[in-house]
């Protein structure tokens, strides 16, 4: 069992908390070092999600808020990929959890005033949970790309947000996707508060034409790194762990 | 530093949709999920003392998040954590709440936790994890809140004896407020910032 205490975080893979471009990161940026503390239970156990929690069509935003018969508008997508650690290996039981604007790039919100249209049929959320080989899929639209007021003319890329929960509280994670070949990626700065050319293209699916299905649905690949565990056992392990 | 032949996805903020994706049933969408995940952290028949905990998330400016999700994840009364051997079958240990529209709060109705075997003798206090996420924060910030009763397992903590300067274990204090009730704000800057964890 790969039960050992996590790696560290590697902080400059991660925006840092302050990236004023990123306006509102300004007032929301902690401003004191964050504490070094040895793992304990409360980091190295987390909640667990079976599949019997999931629903038929939890993993079809084309059709989990639709009305029967009907479908949410927009290209139809697959994104597929899978959940690894560190180490390359895949993370099976990893709760997905992703949400996005409808195709003209409008969230059912109440606080989204943008001029695109909801969409009846679009809910915005879906979620799944990864297989034994850490590879999970879900089906959607194609979000649009919509402005926002951080500077005067600000838009963001098309994205899904995904949060995910591996095995551990440590773990957690809270990241977006974008989509290949957008010319909004380079443009954004929540996107740019990443601080590595490679950290943006971890984030960036890629068309997969082989996943792709003739006359139905474009595939995008989307891979997920999760913090992994030292592969031996620490002779320190914690107890009741 | 041990080979990582793949490193972590980057964080991005959560953004200000984050209820969208994490509590549908909250904003209005339903009829996907039956509820919300986290909605509940113990049935009637967990063992322990019922509690309620309240706070509110606040930026540098003094202002109130009303974006904010703020995960919880803590022990059953006798210190295990779900999904070990002996744990306490009604206690999932993991809440998510929303931080109120209007007033900002944020709130969880759980039994208070044991204190918690952490190895080589240590005990930690009862504490409850918390992950809080909103716009504009770019990376989730871990912290811990305890219990203010509980001063002689602070004393001997593991985490809060190493925290320097050692005034700054108060932001980590509830308040209490009544009988089971108790209060914690959440500072993101200033003053009073809270202690975020590197973990």
């Amino acid at each position: 069992m790969n039960d050992g205490p996590f790696l560290p975080r590697d902080r400059s893979r991660h925006p840092p908390a302050l990236a004023p471009a990123y306006k509102t990161s300004v007032a929301r940026s902690p401003q004191r070092a964050l504490l070094s503390m040895p793992q304990t239970p409360s980091e190295l156990t987390g909640p667990v999600f079976g599949h019997g929690m999931l629903g038929a069509q939890d993993d079809d935003l084309i059709h989990n808020f639709a009305a029967p018969d009907q479908a949410a508008l927009g290209p139809r997508i697959i994104v597929q990929g899978r959940v690894l650690d560190e180490a390359g290996r895949g993370v099976p039981g990893a709760l997905i959890e992703v949400w996005q604007a409808n195709a003209g790039g409008r969230y059912r919100h109440k606080k989204d005033g943008y001029l695109a249209p909801l969409d009846p049929n679009f809910g915005g959320c879906g979620r799944t949970i990864s297989g034994a080989d850490g590879a999970y899929r879900f089906l959607s639209i194609q979000p649009g790309p919509y402005p926002w007021p951080n500077g005067p003319n600000s838009w963001r890329p098309a994205h899904i947000h995904f949060s995910v929960f591996g095995h551990a509280f440590a773990q957690r994670l809270i990241t977006q996707m974008y989509f290949e070949g957008d010319p909004l990626i380079p443009l954004c700065p929540i996107v740019n508060a990443v601080p590595t050319p490679q950290g943006i293209a971890a984030l960036t699916a890629r068309l997969d034409m082989g996943k792709t299905v003739p006359m139905d649905a474009c595939a995008w690949r989307f891979d997920i790194v999760l913090r992994g565990r030292r592969s031996t056992p620490f002779e320190n392990r914690p107890e009741g762990n | 530093m041990p080979r990582r032949p793949y490193q972590e996805s980057p964080s991005q903020t959560a953004g200000p949709y984050v209820h969208i994706g994490c509590m549908p049933n909250l904003c209005g969408i339903g009829g996907i999920y039956p509820h919300d995940l986290g909605h509940r952290m113990c049935g009637p028949k967990a063992r322990g003392t019922p509690i309620t905990v309240t706070g509110r998330v606040i930026d540098g400016s003094g202002a109130l998040l009303h974006d904010a999700l703020v995960e919880a994840w803590q022990a059953d009364a006798a210190g295990r954590y779900p999904g070990n051997p002996g744990s306490d079958p009604d206690v999932t240990g993991f809440g998510r709440a929303a931080a109120d529209d209007d007033s900002g709060d944020w709130r969880f109705e759980t039994i208070k936790p044991g204190a918690v075997p952490c190895g080589d003798g240590q005990v930690m206090a009862p504490h409850l994890t918390l992950w809080i996420v909103a716009r504009g924060i770019n990376l989730g910030l871990h912290t811990r809140m305890y219990f203010p009763e509980d001063t002689g397992f602070h004393a001997a903590d593991p985490w809060l004896t190493r925290i320097e300067p050692h005034d700054r274990v108060s932001t980590l204090i509830a308040e209490r407020t009544g009988d089971g009730v108790y209060q914690f704000d959440i500072h993101l800057q200033g003053a009073l910032e809270t202690v975020f964890f590197d973990v």
